[in-house]
């Protein structure tokens, strides 16, 4: 064994000598990091960069002139500044139009028990193991009888449609962790029905909410092959426009349209972080 | 201050009975314990007091009205729960005024009653708190603060230590009767725990199976237990099967008897019962020839397990002033025993006569008393 082993170290030793240099061993995880940020980090980056670019001919590795002209070709456009006015109208909207169907019908999931909850509570999850383009084909047939199509309220209604599963899930599974006794013990010391969940239920939910509500708000604010179908031409949304820019303006439009269609995210993103941190539900509430 | 009343008061889920027929008054000013097994329907009785669960039968009566109709919020009742008392999203203070400023209650009566209810808890510094930064006995000890805040007329505690350790445990209870002295507030206690019952309660109700067994002082349940279950569940029991022979009393295993006189018929199977406590060592040949099986020094006394033919295994605690080896042939006597039969009440016996049918012949010994 140990012939053995010592011919083989001997050998690949050898090629690999600075395996056992402290310093190359330390220094893996960092690199490991490095790419792994190069890899997340990278598109974003050459992202951030085209829609800087003036000027960006190959070989070269950076552009060699930056601008701001594609923003002015975005901006000066009429129908990308509707479609930015049509996404901040309709995402909203369905976000909070959601919230009250949905939070609603989780309450009742989590704290009641009634025939079919089961069944109710899964069926939720069907309107997405579809494939959603033969869904809203056949949607958009229904909306045409009922004159939504080409409407402000018939993109709000497809796109709520993808809402669903987040704020139905996840606040039945916030409201169904607060435990019965507090709301009890709110009861206990004199409180309504009505004041118990405006003063201790939903205080306690909000955190599951906020995020189920974030949740919603992109999903409505990405939604594209629906709005499409059921919303153009009136009512092109930010990522229907997305599909024009690219497919018919040079590439830096695109770029410069996608870091708009991110920032909504990013601001919600950051925001619901400092919001979920200053959470007592973060704390460990234990006994 | 006020009385409590349960009359026939029943539940059921379903189909079986949580709670069936269940009768008790509390008195003015008493802590009454309810004690039994987990799911022997003590919660679901101590909810139906508070307006959680409505009851199938039977009423509620504080202060000699009923309170069925009245909804939690309108019962004179304070509730503190097994865990998950305290609202996470306010402070120590909020939680205790949040009863008070329903009552519309001017802001500077709230700071004051607040300020008193938690020094009469001992934790004043705990006002400006969340719960989230208490221990779990602090949480539990806000918790009996916020319910004593409203001036109950009656308190209610579904187990409000089984999540504290030991020690702890130990030490709210001592802290939570003295509490209850102070404040003279009638108190419905629910507990798995005997132990706690004993120390706390002035007296105890022992549930089983949704049927109050029996409610008496803890001195008394623990001396004269009405019934199998009790005598099972309260401290440690020894227990002995035997067969009333007209003669020779409670035969055991054919080989021992026990003088016991009761209206039991010839040939009635009747449980002898006694404590490890009232079991005694006699030297010579009186008493029950038995072996000892373990030793086990708890401290302030050994618990021992003697084994004898007809009376099998045998809990006997005992000061440890004479010396114990496993393996060692004894006799034992008993101080004081109580016997069962099967619909009959309780017979209780001091210093019974004892005698053992050794093989074939009979030889009797007469017992160091008799």
């Amino acid at each position: 064994m140990s012939a053995v082993g010592e011919a083989v170290r001997e050998r690949v030793g050898g090629l690999f000598w600075f395996w056992s240099v402290g310093a190359f061993r330390r220094s893996l995880p960092v690199l490991f990091l490095l790419g792994l940020a190069a890899f997340i980090l990278g598109p974003l980056l050459s992202l951030i960069l085209w829609a800087f670019a003036g000027r960006w001919f190959y070989p070269a590795l950076l552009p060699q002139e930056f601008s701001l002209k594609w923003w002015d070709v975005v901006f000066g456009n009429r129908s990308v500044v509707n479609s930015i006015k049509y996404s901040l109208m309709t995402a909203p909207t369905v976000t909070l139009l959601s919230a009250l169907i949905c939070l609603p019908a989780a309450y009742a999931f989590a704290r009641f028990q009634f025939p079919g909850r089961r069944f109710l509570l899964l069926s939720f999850l069907s309107a997405n193991s579809f494939p959603k383009i033969g869904l809203y084909i056949s949607i958009a047939t229904l909306f045409y009888r009922l004159h939504l199509m080409t409407t402000f309220w018939g993109v709000v209604l497809i796109q709520l449609m993808g809402t669903l599963l987040f704020m139905i899930w996840i606040p039945t599974g916030t409201f169904r962790g607060i435990n019965r006794s507090l709301e009890e013990a709110a009861r206990d010391v004199g409180a309504s029905g009505a004041r118990t969940f405006f003063q201790i239920t939903l205080p306690i939910a909000m955190p599951g909410l906020l995020v189920a509500g974030l949740f919603a708000f992109l999903a409505a604010f990405d939604e594209a092959q629906g709005t499409l179908i059921v919303g153009s031409p009136n009512y092109i949304t930010m990522p229907v426009m997305m599909y024009t820019l690219v497919l018919n303006y040079p590439q830096p439009v695109g770029a410069v349209f996608s870091i708009l269609l991110t920032l909504p995210s990013l601001v919600l993103l950051l925001l619901a972080q400092r919001l979920l941190r200053q959470g007592y539900l973060a704390a460990g509430y234990t006994l | 201050m006020a009385g409590l009343q349960l009359v026939n008061l029943t539940k059921r889920f379903g189909t079986t009975a949580a709670v069936y027929d269940f009768s008790l008054e509390v008195h003015d000013g008493e802590l009454m314990c309810l004690l039994g097994p987990s799911g022997c329907g003590k919660t679901t009785t101590l909810r139906m007091i508070g307006g959680f669960a409505t009851p199938d039968g039977g009423d509620i009566l504080i202060e000699g009205h009923s309170v069925l109709a009245l909804p939690p919020e309108r019962r004179p009742t304070a509730m503190v729960f097994q865990r998950f008392n305290l609202w996470p999203h306010m402070t120590v203070t909020d939680n205790i005024a949040f009863g008070l400023r329903l009552r519309r209650l001017p802001a500077a009566a709230i700071h004051r009653k607040v300020g008193e209810t938690l020094q009469l808890v001992g934790l004043p510094q705990a006002a400006r708190k969340w719960p989230h930064q208490l221990s779990g006995g602090e949480q539990q000890r806000i918790a009996v603060a916020r319910a004593l805040v409203l001036e109950p007329k009656i308190l209610l505690l579904d187990e409000p230590f089984s999540n504290l350790d030991a020690r702890l445990r130990v030490r709210m209870r001592e802290e939570l009767k003295t509490l209850q002295r102070q404040v003279g507030i009638t108190t419905v206690f629910v507990t798995h725990d005997q132990e706690e019952a004993l120390t706390l309660a002035d007296r105890i109700a022992v549930m089983n199976k949704g049927v109050m067994e029996q409610v008496d002082t803890p001195g008394v349940l623990y001396r004269r237990p009405q019934g199998l279950f009790v005598a099972d569940f309260m401290g440690t029991m020894n227990f002995i099967r035997a067969r009333y022979h007209r003669d020779r009393g409670a035969l055991a295993g054919g080989q021992v008897g026990i003088s016991a006189r009761g209206d039991w018929h010839d040939g009635a199977v009747v449980t002898v019962a006694f404590r490890p406590e009232d079991v005694t060592f006699v030297d010579g040949d009186a008493g029950i020839p038995v072996q000892v099986r373990r030793v086990v020094n708890l401290g302030h006394y050994l618990e021992v397990t003697v084994d004898g033919s007809g009376v099998g295994a045998i809990k006997v605690f005992t000061d440890g002033q004479r010396p114990m080896s496993e393996g060692q042939s004894l006799n034992v006597h008993f101080r004081r025993i109580l016997v069962y039969a099967e619909g009959l009440p309780l017979v209780e016996i001091e210093m019974p006569r004892l005698t053992h049918l050794r093989t074939a012949e009979e030889v009797v010994e007469g017992s160091p008393s008799v």
